[in-house]
């Protein structure tokens, strides 16, 4: 069963948006990662000072089988990219919602479609395999 | 596409769901893509071995006094220097000198033949072997009566032996020999081949005894690495030992010389379907090669990307490319131009729309010790 930690939002392309202040922390659910399997690249197509727009692919993943676009949840500029990713994309296996944080935003408003918690775990219920 | 089509289930099925396995569907079938995951099933049959549901394959048999002459007619490779026993890489091309399916054949006697199809072209190889064969020789497609595993990797006959009686003495098997044996109180034929890059086998039995066969293979092998291996790993192992899949490197817009399968046509056995055009394409030579590829840039390498040279012109296409679990780099197999066919060539690879540098290595990407 995929871990849903309640306190975090998430969309349904199975990406997690935690709220801090006015920036919000990016990063993919276990859910993606289970689907995923051992992800051998992560690839940022923006860097720090980019703006993102709610519901645009920023980078992808991908394992050995699959590639999967990684979309912002929110709307507003990189402050931070976690570039240890770059090296390591084993660490969103190991720790998808801690050290395998992806970026920061600082929010403009636009919030696309976050789901809490209990929302994302009944989406999963329903998520084609 | 397979949308309300009924995808068919291997006598296996069970085994793999209780296994955890993700099953997709695959040439009409409903097969396990991964149990654990492609990267550690990839490493088990590196280091110990795995075990692997190739039910769907398709079986060929050609029985008669002329069925060996039907079955060298319809392939590139010399069939007649087998001996009983024995079995052979080859192909089987059109009249236009381009691929219909990669097969093995097996001599079993000098009067009957099996040959194994991939499933995805059963309909066709079926029709083709159907139609050479009549008139000359008896024809029967067996597949829906034969069930197939593979046991690959560096414990693969140790744990098959330990099965003991007959099975004891499977580890004397030549390279691409075979025998019936009853391992695990089966009846089975059991071949030295494989499509891993590893030692092992694959063992045909009757498709009623294949999931005690299993169960019982598990079970010893267990205790010594042993896995259930997906379609997600059979493709990362074929990959690295640089071996074509259909589809991919060779289709019917290819022919087996620019493939890289140039040792499996014996262009002077005498007379098979397609020999005046590929003597013709030799006499002519290649435009592209098949090449071995490593994404040194950032970047994977996958099916259908093109390939660029450095001033970022299109020269070439990605046939197969993915991560390669083993050698820990970005793989790949493509068509370049034979000017760039060389080792050591540079060149990039449009992965959707970036250009990732590359360059042509020799393949294969591995290869096992002994």
């Amino acid at each position: 069963m995929s871990d849903v930690p309640s306190g975090l939002k998430y969309t349904k392309d199975h990406e997690w948006a935690k709220a801090d202040g006015g920036s919000v922390a990016i990063g993919v659910t276990s859910f993606a990662v289970e689907q995923l399997g051992d992800i051998t690249l992560i690839n940022f197509d923006a860097k720090v000072g980019d703006e993102v727009v709610a519901g645009k692919a920023f980078g992808t993943i991908e394992s050995v089988k699959t590639l999967s676009d990684i979309f912002a949840p929110v709307s507003g500029k990189i402050v931070k990219l976690n570039a240890e990713l770059e090296t390591k994309p084993e660490l969103v296996n190991e720790d998808c919602y801690g050290k395998g944080w992806m970026v920061v935003i600082a929010t403009t408003g636009g919030e696309g479609d976050l789901m809490d918690a209990k929302a994302y775990s009944e989406f999963l219920k329903t998520a084609a395999h | 596409m397979t949308t309300q089509e009924t995808l068919r289930r291997t006598p296996l099925y069970d085994c793999h769901v209780r296994a955890g396995a993700r099953i997709v569907p695959f040439a009409g079938w409903e097969m396990p893509v991964q149990y654990e995951g492609i990267v550690p099933e990839h490493r088990a049959v590196r280091t110990a071995a795995g075990l692997f549901d190739v039910c769907h394959m398709g079986e060929l048999e050609l029985r008669g006094e002329y069925s060996g002459q039907v079955v060298n007619y319809l392939i590139t490779g010399d069939a007649s220097k087998l001996v009983d026993g024995q079995a052979l890489y080859t192909c089987a091309c059109n009249e236009r000198g381009t691929v219909l399916d990669d097969l093995i054949v097996y001599r079993c006697d000098a009067n009957r033949w099996l040959i194994v199809c991939n499933a995805s072209n059963l309909a066709k190889m079926s029709a083709v072997f159907a139609k050479g064969a009549e008139g000359h020789c008896e024809f029967e497609d067996r597949s829906d009566r034969t069930a197939l595993i593979a046991i690959q990797g560096p414990k693969a006959m140790q744990i098959l032996a330990s099965a003991g009686g007959e099975a004891a003495k499977l580890p004397e098997l030549g390279s691409f020999h075979f025998r019936d044996a009853i391992v695990a109180n089966v009846r089975c034929t059991v071949a030295r081949t494989g499509y891993t890059g590893e030692d092992g086998a694959e063992i045909f039995c009757a498709l009623g005894d294949v999931e005690a066969l299993w169960t019982h293979l598990m079970m010893l092998g267990g205790p010594l690495g042993l896995v259930p291996a997906g379609l997600g790993a059979r493709d990362t192992l074929r990959l690295e030992a640089r071996l074509s899949l259909y589809g991919n490197e060779i289709d019917e817009t290819t022919n087996p010389l620019e493939a890289g399968l140039g040792w499996i046509v014996k262009l002077e056995k005498g007379d098979f379907v397609g020999r005046a055009a590929l003597r013709e394409v030799q006499a002519k030579g290649l435009s592209r090669k098949m090449v071995g590829f490593e994404v040194t840039g950032r970047g994977i390498a996958r099916h259908g990307y093109p390939l660029l040279d450095l001033e970022g012109k299109p020269v070439g296409v990605c046939t197969s490319g993915s991560p390669g679990p083993t050698v820990g780099k970005n793989i790949g197999l493509g068509y370049l131009p034979a000017s760039m066919s060389a080792l050591g060539t540079r060149f990039q690879v449009d992965c959707r729309g970036k250009a990732i540098e590359a360059v042509v290595v020799k393949t294969p990407f591995y290869k096992r010790a002994i």
